[in-house]
């Protein structure tokens, strides 16, 4: 991103261009655009503030300042998802949270359990800092509408997922899986709720519905046999959860196992 | 060297005509006239100026500034439009916990005279911006999603003509791709018109049925985009190219800050004016638009100050 400061300064410069102006062939006045001024104006303080806009919003900010300073929960240290090479706190947390509240819902519809929960890396829009966590923390943390989708997978998709995390090398956020992995990188083993993949089963995957669609290159998403939309927001995911477990769980669970 | 030196002297002058044309209409019988355009995109729910100790956008932006700026300009040139490009949903808690009531309010404050849809009106489906719609005192304009089977029929239009000072301005809107950037669940069935295709189809209603002095296209299509990876996506920057008959682009979508204009040829070789205002309601675009009688322009020469 630019600096701000250039901006200010860019009150736009005179380039004059002159062009033939074709005439069109029917004109209901007697008018000819004959110049045209064009520029972009920085919206700064100085250009002043309507109070009746201001008077107007002033209620709205209040209420929902007041409500998303809720205390909900409390984090006993500061979760980074820039620290960890294969897994993070906040990336653990977001994942066991969504595993957690998703399950019952899908389970209660459809009497099956969900195996794994697979987001990304950079869905996680914030740390979650150390001390108290308010209602604005999830906001924070997830300030999109995505869903979760449950995407039904063959094992060989599992393997691909494992796969892609282990090329990608980021630390997208997982729960339910373990990907044991050589010095070369290459995957040895992978366990899913401590079980051996079995390339022929089916697997029962908890993600976002843009990641479902094959979003940030997630393509084996795509070749899902079956999907349940599940209608429910993962920010409210993350608000469920953690007015349910104060103090948060610091959750350093390895995913990525190197041997 | 020397281009520039011609091009800063051109700047100069016409500047003083510009000038010298202002005047003039106030002493005679309407020599000149000027239409101001004013427009934002993606404003995103960015109500309140970002913070100041904010990284990338210290105390810039805000609602009641941009009123301000508008109320100036209005003042000034009371033939001004005021229009959006799109995304004016979605950013801050504003939108989650008003579902867009808020941001359409508020443009109703500043009085929009229209705006077109971007993907993220979509947000809350097509229910969830089928209720905020009578909230808009504004028409909202898109000419490529056909909304006939959904719950959205009727609620926009695909273009409208405002007149302003006896100079009639045709104002159509285009809409971004939805399918693989909105879940299906959202937009439901609408369908998507070929936008190059729709652009031809209003700017001939535009210039030969409603005799429009000026068209102008609110488009949440795109500025640019690079061919290697979206080989199918239309950007602003095609629109322009491979049309005829639009005289300003009004763009959105892809938070582009334009340090000026851009000015593509059209498919016959006419001067098309590409702008977008970033996002966030950090800036606002500024288009004048001078006529002058017929009877005393000489040349067909416009020129263009950006």
């Amino acid at each position: 991103m630019r600096n701000p400061k250039n901006k200010m300064l860019f009150l736009l410069g005179s380039l004059a261009i002159t062009t033939s102006f074709t005439m069109s062939s029917c004109k209901s006045t007697s008018y000819k655009n004959t110049t045209i001024n064009a520029k972009n104006i920085e919206i700064t303080a100085d250009l002043g503030s309507v109070e009746t806009v201001e008077n107007f919003v002033t209620p709205y900010r209040e209420h929902i300042d007041k409500d998303l300073s809720k205390v909900i929960s409390f984090s006993p240290v500061a979760m980074d998802k820039s620290k960890g090479k294969w897994e993070t706190t906040v990336g653990n947390l977001f994942a066991e949270a969504t595993l957690e509240e998703v399950n019952p819902v899908f389970k209660s519809r459809y009497n099956k359990d969900i195996d794994i929960c697979m987001l990304n890396h950079g869905g996680i829009r914030s740390i979650i800092s150390e001390g108290n966590v308010t209602t604005r923390t999830a906001f924070e943390v997830m300030p999109f509408e995505n869903s979760a989708i449950v995407v039904e997978l063959k094992g060989a998709q599992i393997l691909e997922l494992a796969q892609f995390m282990i090329a990608e090398e980021r630390a997208h956020p997982l729960a339910g899986i373990t990907i044991h992995i050589d010095s070369n990188k290459n995957i040895k083993n992978i366990k899913i709720k401590n079980q051996d993949l079995d390339i022929n089963k089916t697997y029962y995957v908890v993600t976002n519905d843009y990641l479902a669609l094959g979003g940030d290159n997630m393509k084996f998403f795509t070749k899902a046999t079956n999907k349940y939309d599940m209608d429910y927001k993962l920010r409210n995911v993350l608000l469920a959860y953690f007015s349910k477990n104060n103090p948060l769980p610091v959750i350093t669970t390895k995913h990525i196992i190197e041997e | 060297m020397k281009r520039r030196d011609f091009i800063q002297k051109t700047a100069v002058s016409s500047a003083i005509l510009t000038f010298g044309g202002l005047s003039l209409s106030s002493f005679s019988n309407k020599k000149t006239k000027r239409i101001t355009i004013l427009h934002t995109n993606d404003t995103h729910s960015h109500i309140d100026p970002f913070p100041s100790d904010h990284s990338k956008y210290p105390n810039m932006g805000g609602a009641a500034r941009r009123a301000s700026y508008i109320n100036k300009v209005r003042e000034e040139n009371p033939n001004t439009l005021l229009f959006d490009a799109g995304d004016m949903f979605q950013g801050t808690p504003y939108f989650n916990y008003y579902g867009g009531e808020l941001e359409f309010k508020i443009m109703d404050m500043l009085k929009y005279d229209a705006a077109t849809l971007g993907n993220h009106e979509f947000d809350n489906g097509l229910e969830g911006l089928a209720a905020q719609v009578p909230v808009a005192e504004f028409d909202i304009i898109n000419a490529n999603y056909d909304f006939s089977k959904t719950i959205m029929n009727g609620l926009t239009k695909p273009y409208k003509v405002y007149e302003k000072d006896g100079i009639k301005i045709g104002v159509f809107g285009l809409g971004v791709k939805l399918d693989g950037l909105v879940n299906k669940r959202e937009y439901g069935e609408t369908i998507y018109l070929d936008p190059i295709e729709t652009a031809n189809r209003m700017t001939k209603i535009l210039k030969e049925d409603e005799k429009c002095d000026l068209v102008i296209c609110l488009s949440h299509l795109g500025y640019a985009y690079d061919k290697n990876i979206n080989p199918d996506m239309i950007s602003d920057l095609d629109l322009a190219a491979q049309t005829q008959g639009i005289d300003l682009i009004i763009g959105g979508h892809t938070h582009t800050f334009l340090d000026k204009p851009t000015l593509v040829k059209n498919a016959i070789g006419e001067d098309v004016i590409v702008n977008q205002a970033g996002c966030f309601g950090l800036r606002m675009g500024q288009i004048d638009f001078i006529f002058e009688d017929n009877k005393l322009v000489s040349n067909s020469v416009r020129n263009i100050n950006i």
